[in-house]
């Protein structure tokens, strides 16, 4: 009996490992036969015996290892594969007795644990399930006709910017934004957001673009409009902005009445717009968004932001004389109030959309002489999709500068997108722009923005 | 003293009752056709919100913060998965302070992970294929035994959250089962004499609806999915629709008519506005309505042509 499992075992081997375990299989009569004659018949018939026994041995040992490895990878799918299982067995009728129990059935524990499935058991590439959505886009821009105070190239990529996000585990999410632009390579934006927290509290960490106004938090690529507006420019940091390493904290107010959001952020202080030099001097920001819907396809958002920090102003000053030409750190306080109207008909969102948005934004910077400089700057614009593929739209500029509430330059712009698919868009802008010292410019620019890998989250 | 008693211990026993006098549970989900289950199942048991209209287009919802507040409070989060909401419901998730309806969390139900998908696609894929769906067609509900294993779905969800009304909700369940089950077989009877009618849909909302009752979609209004037809497409249409003579294009209420009439002035045929989801006209009220709509529209349509 024993020697026919043997047998059996050694069978099942070799099938498993192909011809050339048959050939080692062979019986014991058939190697003889094939052996050079015996010196002695005795030594011969020992030999036999031992090789036999040896060949036995192995054939058990491989049997009872693979019989192992086969129930350890039945435990690994056991173990790991409740809820593929669950999925099978979609037509079992929960009675309400186990209904009231409550308990989903338990899969088998398994009598040792073997924790991991043997690394053959593993499907190839499952590993890749968990890397993070990857998207990369690309932002061609171009420009044509005068403008004193440009130094924008007539073609250029200016920007390729990379995107990985993915949920980290059971209590945050990560996004990571590389932007790579003629400038070299940079984090845009890098943060962790804990999705899980209690109290209505959603708090990211990292660097990121601060919650300040709406233009302030939209990566190039998601403007409506090829440049960013002239208060921008002169206010806000320009393309780069308030964006620094910090943390984020902010609150769902819960009510019945409103989308009531308050967010609270710290910065390190090294961006565009704030710059320290010391650790306890930080930039911080604060922002109260409220958002209601009119009707099902109308809706309304309203926001107010502060910004407090330290500004190093030296480039800022001159060609005011400051003796020494070190940096002087002032500080600086920016206010802005943003205000959204959308229309969307349902029925018809395909095609249809209508988008106005106005901001206001106060800057004051102190002086070196305990005076400060109030500037203020506005821009209103409007979007219109007026079919399935194509926005029509317009924007009014004017903003002081920081240093001088009195230098106003005002611009105005028309532009137009198509977008060939939600993947890429094509747009043209013409900018006229009025500056303080009563310079003007007039340009033509155009875009060419184009998505590819992982589908990204519509914008709103 | 006794009477003191006797309200403590009335007290006590109210509160142990607690759980069966909770407050409904309030789920939330991305479409009205699984608003519409999830009521079937859950009945006033539950408090249900649809964020996405019957008569929307579910691949252009807008993220707007008034779901935020709506998934935020929510207990259960009922999707339709496959990439259908991938455009808007990860950021409402990831702004609703709600770690119960995240993904993998116990409030969060993908109602697609038991029913039958089709059109998964293999091979490369690549965007030059439109806007494809990687895990397959994910309009999977218009077929009543996916509605069945959907409901299913979500009565083992409220079952697991609130086990005080599990035998509610199994014989809801089994109740809808049942009525369900008469339903089909009325539409079963109606479509039956129809089987291999060639049809024309404008985007690809259609296969188990189509497959179910033996339909055979033979083009499409878009080339590809999410891709507007360039005239070449149309006229490629008309002449195969004439040449196989298919009479009716079936159309969202969300697109626009105007391509679909001018296919049809040139084919004789007729087009058709059917509900892809409860709520996408005012007669599909609920889950056996949208299909009573639907069925009767395209049989008067088809005995017409």
């Amino acid at each position: 009996m024993l020697r026919f499992r043997i047998l059996a075992g050694l069978a099942c081997v070799s099938v498993a490992l192909g011809a050339p375990p048959l050939a080692a299989a062979q019986t014991p009569a058939t190697q003889a036969a094939v052996s050079p004659a015996p010196p002695s018949a005795d030594v011969q018939q020992l030999r036999a015996e031992l090789d036999r026994l040896k060949k036995e041995f192995d054939a058990v040992r491989q049997l009872y290892g693979d019989r192992l490895l086969a129930l350890e990878q039945q435990i690994g799918r056991l173990t790991e594969g409740p809820s593929t299982s669950t999925i099978g067995s979609a037509e079992t009728t929960v009675t309400p007795s186990t209904q009231a129990a409550g308990q989903a059935p338990q899969p088998p524990q398994p009598p040792q644990t073997p924790q991991e499935p043997p690394a053959t058991a593993t499907p190839a590439g499952s590993s890749k399930v968990f890397n993070p959505d990857t998207s990369v886009i690309g932002n061609f821009v171009g420009v044509a006709g005068k403008n004193p105070y440009s130094t924008q190239r007539p073609l250029e990529l200016t920007e390729a910017e990379v995107a990985f996000q993915a949920i980290v585990d059971p209590y945050a999410k990560a996004d990571f934004f590389l932007s790579a632009t003629p400038e070299g390579l940079d984090v845009e934006e890098g943060y962790v957001t804990f999705t899980s927290l209690p109290a209505n509290l959603l708090l990211k960490v990292g660097k990121m673009r601060a919650q300040f106004g709406k233009v302030n938090t939209l990566h190039t690529h998601a403007m409506p409009t090829v440049d960013r507006p002239l208060v921008t420019e002169n206010l806000v940091g320009g393309e780069e902005g308030i964006s620094d390493s910090g943390m984020s904290l902010s609150h769902l107010i819960d009510n019945p009445v409103l989308f009531l959001e308050a967010t609270g952020e710290v910065y390190a202080g090294n961006s565009a717009v704030f710059q320290s030099d010391e650790r306890s001097k930080l930039n911080y920001v604060g922002r109260l968004r409220a958002y209601r819907d009119i009707s099902e396809d109308k809706n309304i958002d309203v926001g107010g932001s502060v910004a407090f920090g330290p500004g190093q102003v030296r480039a800022l000053l001159e060609p005011v004389d400051i003796p020494d030409k070190q940096p002087v750190t002032l500080n600086k306080r920016l206010i802005g109030v943003d205000a959204t109207f959308r229309y969307r008909p349902l029925r018809r969102a395909i095609y249809r959309r209508l988008n106005l948005r106005t901001e206001l934004i106060w800057s004051t910077q102190d002086r070196p002489d305990t005076s400060a400089t109030t500037s203020f700057g506005f821009y209103g614009l409007g979007e219109y999709q007026f079919a399935r593929r194509w926005y029509l739209g317009a924007r009014f500029d004017r903003s002081a500068r920081v240093m001088d509430s009195h230098a106003n330059d005002t611009g105005g712009s028309f532009f137009v997108t198509f977008w060939p698919t939600e993947f890429s868009q094509i747009r043209t802008q013409y900018r006229f722009t009025s500056y303080a010292e009563g310079k003007n410019a007039n340009e033509f620019l155009f875009q060419f923005n184009f998505a590819i890998g992982a589908h990204g989250a519509h914008l709103f | 003293m006794k009477l003191t008693r006797t309200l403590l211990t009335a007290a006590a026993a109210a509160m142990l009752a607690s759980p069966a006098l909770a407050a409904p549970l309030k789920v939330v989900t991305t479409t009205e056709d699984l608003a519409s289950l999830a009521r079937e199942v859950g009945g006033d048991k539950i408090e249900v919100i649809a964020l996405a209209k019957g008569y929307q287009d579910p691949h252009q919802v807008d993220p707007k913060p008034s779901f935020i507040l709506a998934v935020s409070r929510a207990d259960v989060l009922i999707v339709v998965g496959r990439e259908l909401e991938i455009g808007w419901l990860p950021a409402l998730q990831a702004s609703s302070r709600n770690a119960k309806i995240q993904v993998g969390g116990p409030g969060y139900l993908d109602a697609s992970m038991t029913v039958k998908i089709l059109e998964i696609p293999t091979g490369q894929l690549t965007r030059a294929m439109g806007d494809v769906h990687p895990q397959g067609n994910p309009h999977y509900w218009l077929d009543p035994n996916n509605g069945r294993k959907m409901a299913q779905a979500i009565r083992d969800k409220l079952s697991e959250l609130d086990r005080a009304n599990a035998a509610t909700y199994a014989s809801r369940y089994a109740d809808f089962d049942k009525r369900l089950a008469a339903a089909e077989q009325r539409w079963d009877a109606a479509l039956a004499p129809f089987k291999g009618t060639k049809i024309v849909t404008y985007h690809r909302s259609w296969p188990n609806f189509m497959e179910r009752w033996g339909l055979n979609v033979m083009g499409y209004v878009e080339p590809k999915p999410g891709i507007p037809a360039p005239p070449q497409h149309i006229i490629d249409l008309i002449t195969d629709m004439k040449a196989q003579k298919v009479k009716v294009i079936v159309v969202e209420p969300y697109w626009d008519l105007k391509t679909p009439n001018a296919i049809a002035a040139q084919t004789g045929g007729k087009v058709l506005v059917l509900a892809p989801s409860v709520g996408g006209t005012k007669e599909a009220t609920d889950y056996i309505s949208l299909f009573d709509y639907d069925v009767n529209t395209l049989v008067t349509a088809l005995k017409g042509v």
